[in-house]
């Protein structure tokens, strides 16, 4: 797959991935309000999937549409960052995984928007708007949760320790993100300044940087992966083709 | 919490804090009113329930303007509005039935002016 492609695909993964994560969350968020909140930034995420899927297809030149890339690909070929994987947890590692995700794909977007490729500068000068809202939802409650109750706080503080080590690999660039001229690495000032202001005022510490999980970029993942793509892509592979 | 919060963070205002605890069955009840757009004022278009009221904004936002409903929201905490009783619904509202002169129907609406 050539870069350009490849650049494509990674975007639609990471989007899609974690669309099918929050989806789990629908009827299971601790309110009626938050199911719904929740299940609509999925809906945004899935929304941007689809149509970065189908771009990468249209630069692979293979035929493959978004069905295809979405259903039909094995977790070794699925090129998401690990962080979009992490299990749900309880919700304060949903809100952990939001906030430090979101606050990284928005900084991206943003920088996309004036990029070379029209459909992806396209899309991406959408996502901005939707990807400023989830970036809001968890930050409000990043402080909600870390100020809250002692209870809360213990998880808050838990769910960051988990995912810290799990953000590195956001910031890594290689020879696709250089040839299409995105290097991530230029986007951790900004990145690190959002992110240690609300968990500073959430009162939750920040970790210490060390352990430097990474791999998704080129097909390693984490064991959660494989159980989400297995239920995922269930009914696609069962009825190949199926349409209603 | 003391030492903690020693910043806020991007416009950030704190209603909620600690010892209030986000038990779902303590969140408050929330009346939303929604404009549907400029010009015309704000409609009541439902509840939902809300640990706070910037929470309440947002929730609003999600559950009555996805399909681009209205151009500004506003909440109200429910038990802040003094309702009328419907008992006493004949003494509030039916002196107003035989009084015909108060309803401006001898002006000539022009077929332009909508939401009138």
């Amino acid at each position: 797959m050539n870069d350009a492609a490849t650049y494509a695909l990674r975007l639609a993964d990471d989007a899609l991935v974690l669309s099918q994560r929050l989806c789990w969350w629908s009827s299971r968020a601790p309110e009626l309000e938050e199911d719904l909140a929740l299940t609509n930034i999925a809906l945004d995420l899935l929304g941007q999937a689809r149509a970065l899927l189908t771009h990468a297809g249209e630069l692979e030149g293979a035929g493959r549409d978004e069905d295809a890339l979405a259903y039909l690909r094995g977790e070794r070929e699925y090129l998401n960052l690990l962080i979009v994987e992490q299990p749900n947890g309880d919700f304060a590692q949903t809100i952990a995984r939001q906030l430090l995700f979101s606050t990284f794909q928005l900084a991206r977007y943003e920088a996309l928007q004036g990029g070379p490729d029209e459909v992806i500068a396209g899309v991406a000068g959408k996502a901005v708007k939707e990807v400023a809202y989830h970036r809001d939802h968890a930050m409000r409650w990043t402080l909600r949760l870390g100020d809250g109750t002692g209870e809360s706080h213990a998880r808050m503080q838990r769910a960051i320790d988990r995912l810290w080590p799990y953000t590195h690999e956001m910031f890594d660039g290689d020879h696709v993100d250089r040839a299409i001229g995105a290097d991530p690495a230029g986007l951790f000032r900004d990145w690190q300044a959002f992110v240690s202001c609300v968990l500073d005022d959430a009162g939750v510490a920040i970790p210490a940087d060390g352990w430097h999980p990474s791999g998704g970029r080129r097909g390693l993942h984490t064991e959660a992966l494989g159980h989400m793509l297995a239920e995922m892509q269930s009914v696609a592979r069962a009825h190949p083709g199926a349409t209603w | 919490m003391g030492a903690r919060g020693r910043r806020r963070v991007r416009g950030e205002t704190r209603h909620v804090g600690r010892g209030v605890s986000p038990q779902p069955r303590n969140w408050p009840l929330w009346e939303v009113f929604v404009r549907p757009k400029r010009g015309l004022s704000h409609q009541h278009v439902g509840s939902l329930h809300a640990p706070d009221a910037e929470l309440a904004l947002r929730n609003a936002r999600d559950l009555y303007t996805r399909r681009m409903e209205g151009v500004s929201v506003w909440v109200v905490p429910s038990a802040q509005i003094s309702a009328s009783s419907p008992d006493e619904k004949g003494a509030f509202f039916g002196p107003a039935a035989d009084k015909a002169y108060r309803h401006p129907t001898f002006y000539d609406v022009p077929e332009e002016v909508k939401n009138l």
